[in-house]
């Protein structure tokens, strides 16, 4: 084994962060090292100085043994170093090949570009690895998985060897995640070298070979994934020990909170994106709305909380149907959301927390008095929540833009759980976060279910949906596949329904339920 | 998003197909009310179809139309294409408007022209005199966009550019000063725009704004101190002349309209082309473009985004350029104030209209040149129509076409924000 690439002490600083501290890594040639850590741990930012988008304050890196200095991609691709960015860096407007060539253009008399080249290139790396694509596609028409393969066939055409791939499986359905761990095998057997960023430790354990931790800008250690367990894992992650299973007991599930009947929904755009969509919630248990992002789920949650108004449909909530209504009147009857995108609709970002913690009912006593607000209550209110919900902040008049992603959403968690609720809406409410955050917002998720309030979860992460839901439904393109019990459902299954699978072939290919062990279920 | 028609879009594609149907109709009514009822029959309309005094071209004989019927056949034209779009519905939208218009604007030249003589090819000649500046300014929207930076300051920088040409024309007695001038004057303009809004992330409309302020404060100024009262020294250059193009001139209307015309009439019609080479088929086209639609992932590949910005900035800026030197010595051979009258803006239409494409944007700057031309050419008919009304024709159909009624134009994604590297 040779060291095809060497990270010697990388230092480097934003304003007001340390994001790598003295970071060291070896990369060996034809291994694939797993690159694991938190957000924040700085996992992305020695990638990008690797890569040439930062410049390190300190250190050194050194490819086939020799140093060289990396000032922008161009010195990185120039190294045989090529990135899979974890937002794909592809227009979607332009084709397969147009996206492969750009930057590298080869030419027909100097002038013209010389397509057909590049096509027929892309045809002998996509038979050579395995990468399946078609070159005069569009990207904007190919799926995720295939924008993927995209990616990594732009850095194969310029003749990379060493690979890094930051958080890949983050937009990929179950399946199209064994696809690429199978491509990443081809690759390996190919000779080349393979850095896999993540922050999720079945992953690591599935693929990698060896696997470094990162936490706070330092190097923990770098292990090999026969020696640690999960736990172990975790802890170097996070520092302490994490409970990494949710621990729920049965659920006991009453009267429907919210039934939602034939629902048709536009999006801003005007396209249909939910189909004739009809489930319901029934107080005290956690319905899991499961599939990968971009299939009318955004739109279904925002049609539910007031925020898109619905095409046709019936939406009874409880009891009542509810019509042509106004995010205020959804939340007066007892309707916590916590959205999608924290930063746009959750918080007002420029406003301290304590104003962030009465967005929903600032217009009530005790926090206003006629036309007046009361600052000392608004104050106090705000102080008390953030000891309860934990939220770590110097103080309660810091702006919520301040705060870390986990902390904010514990602000909006704090807002919403404190005032009386009958139905909670969580829309990814775990995105970006980290491992010691998510633990303490699935458990807030399940206390709040037991408490017996009705839960609609709708996650991109099937792991989550598995960990937290009694029933899961699974969405694709605008509707709803299939609602099975959670307990007894198979992942391969969900998998296949995500990926846009008639629930009667998915059956043929694998079953419906399975006995998941507790293993498992671990997120 | 799918591909199997979802019933409520169905739905609502029906309903859009019924509104244009009886839009339809009524177009095809108001044809008959305004035009149709008036005439008697035997009437006659003489369409000119050679360009008065041309001796380069082979002449042909005049078209002429008997006033009555050709009305009643546009509009049964109109009603019968509005029916069949209630009845089966047409699938290609532009086709139809396109037939629907061309029958509109053929029936009022028709009614206007009644008992009279209009010269066809001579206004459609001016038609594409009239388009080029709105073309030029057009081209350069295009591809500043393209690398995602608005220019809105185009109209400024054709008064500069107009200004600049004949004053150095005259001075030096010679066009081809003035030209280079002109060109120079926009690219510098275009350079300070692209200045302020690449590195200092000044907001893009308000750079913009701020160069047409400059721009037509600075030209009046200069023409009402100086220019008004040294006319022949510094606002009398003269214009470029016509060059007929051997043999292809003497095409009957082809001819006279595009063969026929001066030296900046010419480049347009030549950039049009090469611009649109250059975009689409060659790695500087595919780096603006990746630049306008997704600066991060060009910057990834190495390609430097402020680099690509700037150039393409500042070629628009030479562009609209030489368009601003159309008016003075490509036109008048003198300087007005706000002698551009808006056409910078309309040329943005264009770009919109022509959905960021130079032959689109050219395609619009020609409908716009069009209805410029039509309504000199009313004036001079003694069409019962006020000429102030006749005049807003082109800014008329400007803000018909911005109402979309062609389908959303879909800008570069990344187009009017900056670009900045972490």
């Amino acid at each position: 084994m040779t060291t095809v690439l060497e990270l010697r002490g990388i230092t480097k600083s934003f304003p007001g962060v340390l994001a790598n501290d003295d970071v060291n890594l070896t990369l060996e040639q034809g291994e694939i090292h797993a690159l694991l850590g938190e957000n924040g741990a700085g996992k992305t930012t020695l990638m990008n100085i690797l890569y040439g988008l930062y410049k390190p304050d300190k250190g050194e890196i050194l490819v086939q043994g020799k140093k060289v200095d990396v000032q922008d991609p161009n010195d990185a691709i120039a190294h045989g170093i090529g990135m899979v960015h974890q937002h794909f860096m592809l227009i979607p407007v332009m084709t397969v090949t147009e996206n492969v060539m750009l930057g590298v253009e080869p030419t027909l008399n100097g002038i013209f570009l010389d397509k057909d080249k590049v096509a027929k290139h892309i045809r002998e790396i996509s038979e050579q690895y395995g990468l399946e694509v078609d070159p005069n596609a569009y990207i904007k028409d190919l799926p995720v998985g295939i924008q993927q393969r995209v990616e990594i066939i732009k850095v194969l055409y310029r003749q990379a060897d060493i690979l890094i791939l930051d958080e890949p499986t983050a937009v990929l359905t179950p399946q199209e995640v064994e696809g690429l761990f199978k491509i990443l095998q081809t690759l390996i057997d190919k000779g080349k070298s393979i850095i896999f960023i993540t922050h999720k430790l079945k992953e690591v354990m599935a693929v990698a070979d060896r696997i470094t931790v990162l936490r706070v800008g330092r190097t923990v250690g770098t292990v090999s994934p026969k020696e640690v367990t999960l736990e172990k894992l975790a802890s170097m992650m996070v520092g302490r020990e994490v409970n990494l299973v949710v621990r729920k007991k049965l659920a006991q599930p009453k009267g429907p909170a919210l039934e939602v009947k034939d629902l048709y929904v536009r999006d801003e755009r005007k396209n249909m994106v939910v189909n004739g969509v009809s489930f319901d919630v029934r107080k005290g248990e956690v319905l899991g709305v499961a599939g990968v992002q971009g299939n009318g789920q955004t739109e279904l949650v925002y049609a539910l909380t007031g925020l898109l108004p619905a095409e046709s449909g019936e939406l009874i909530l409880l009891g009542q149907p509810v019509r042509h209504t106004t995010p205020r009147a959804i939340i007066e009857r007892g309707v916590a959301h916590i959205p999608e995108d924290r930063q746009k609709h959750g918080l007002q970002l420029s406003f301290p927390l304590y104003d962030n913690f009465i967005l929903c009912n600032y217009y009530l006593p005790p926090f206003a008095k006629g036309i007046s607000m009361q600052q000392s209550v608004i104050v106090s209110n705000g102080e008390k929540l953030i000891k309860q919900f934990d939220v770590r902040t110097p103080n309660v008049s810091m702006n919520a833009s301040t705060l870390s992603g986990g902390n904010q959403q514990k602000v909006i968690i704090g807002r919403e759980f404190s005032r009386p609720i009958e139905l909670l809406i969580a829309s990814q409410p775990t995105r970006g976060l980290d491992v010691g955050s998510i633990e303490y917002i699935h458990n807030r998720i399940i206390e709040k279910r037991d408490e017996g309030t009705a839960i609609l979860l709708v996650s991109s992460e099937l792991d989550e949906i598995l960990a937290l839901s009694d029933r899961i439904a699974v969405m694709y393109r605008g509707q709803i596949m299939d609602i099975v019990e959670a307990s007894k459902a198979s992942k391969e299954y969900l998998g296949l329904l995500m990926a846009g699978i008639k629930p009667a072939e998915a059956q043929k290919v694998t079953p419906k339920s399975a006995k998941t062990t507790e293993a498992e279920r671990v997120f | 998003m799918t591909t199997e028609t979802l019933p409520q879009n169905k739905k609502a594609s029906n309903q859009r197909q019924m509104i244009t149907g009886i839009v339809l109709l009524a177009i095809g009514l108001l044809m008959f009310v305004l035009f149709a009822r008036g005439t008697q029959p035997g009437q006659e309309a003489k369409f000119g179809m050679n360009l008065s005094n041309n001796a380069e071209t082979i002449p042909i004989p005049d078209l002429i139309l008997p006033v009555q019927p050709s009305l009643y056949a546009l509009i049964a034209i109109t009603i019968f294409l509005g029916g069949w779009q209630l009845a089966r519905g047409i699938r290609s939208t532009g086709l139809l408007i396109g037939i629907v218009a061309f029958s509109f604007v053929a029936a009022f030249l028709i009614w206007a022209t009644k008992d009279q003589s209009f010269n066809l090819v001579g206004m459609l000649s001016s038609s594409l005199v009239r388009a080029t500046p709105i073309a030029l300014a057009a081209l350069c929207g295009v591809i500043s966009e393209r690398a995602a930076v608005v220019n809105i300051g185009i109209e400024g920088t054709m008064l500069l550019a107009a200004e600049a040409a004949v004053v150095f024309a005259t001075v030096t007695n010679n066009l081809w000063v003035g030209l280079l001038t002109a060109i120079l004057t926009g690219g510098l303009i275009a350079a300070i725009h692209a200045i302020l809004v690449i590195r200092f992330r000044v907001d893009q409309i308000v750079s913009g704004v701020a160069i047409n302020i400059f721009g037509t404060g600075t030209t009046s100024f200069l023409s009402s101190r100086f220019l008004e009262k040294n006319i022949d020294a510094l606002n009398n250059s003269g214009t470029f002349q016509i060059i007929p193009l051997p043999l292809l001139s003497k095409i009957p209307i082809i001819g006279p309209i595009f063969f026929q015309n001066n030296i900046i009439v010419y480049l347009m019609i030549i950039l049009v082309v090469i611009i649109h080479i250059l975009l689409f088929y060659t790695p500087w086209g595919l780096r603006t473009r990746a630049v306008g639609e997704h600066p991060k992932a060009a910057d990834t590949l190495g390609i430097n985004v402020y680099f690509m910005r700037y150039v393409n900035v500042i070629i628009g800026g030479m562009i609209a350029g030489l368009g601003g030197a159309y008016f003075t010595i490509g036109s008048v051979g003198r300087f007005d104030q706000d002698m551009t009258a808006g056409k910078g803006f309309i040329g943005l239409a264009a770009m919109i209209f022509g959905k960021w494409n130079p032959i689109g944007a050219f395609s619009s700057s020609l409908i716009f040149g069009f209805a410029d031309s039509l309504q000199v050419k009313m004036q001079i008919l003694g069409v019962n129509i006020p000429s102030e009304f006749l005049q807003m024709a082109p800014y008329i159909v400007t803000i018909i076409v911005l109402t979309g009624i062609v389908g959303r134009a879909i800008p570069p994604a990344a187009d009017g924000t900056p670009y900045e590297k972490q």
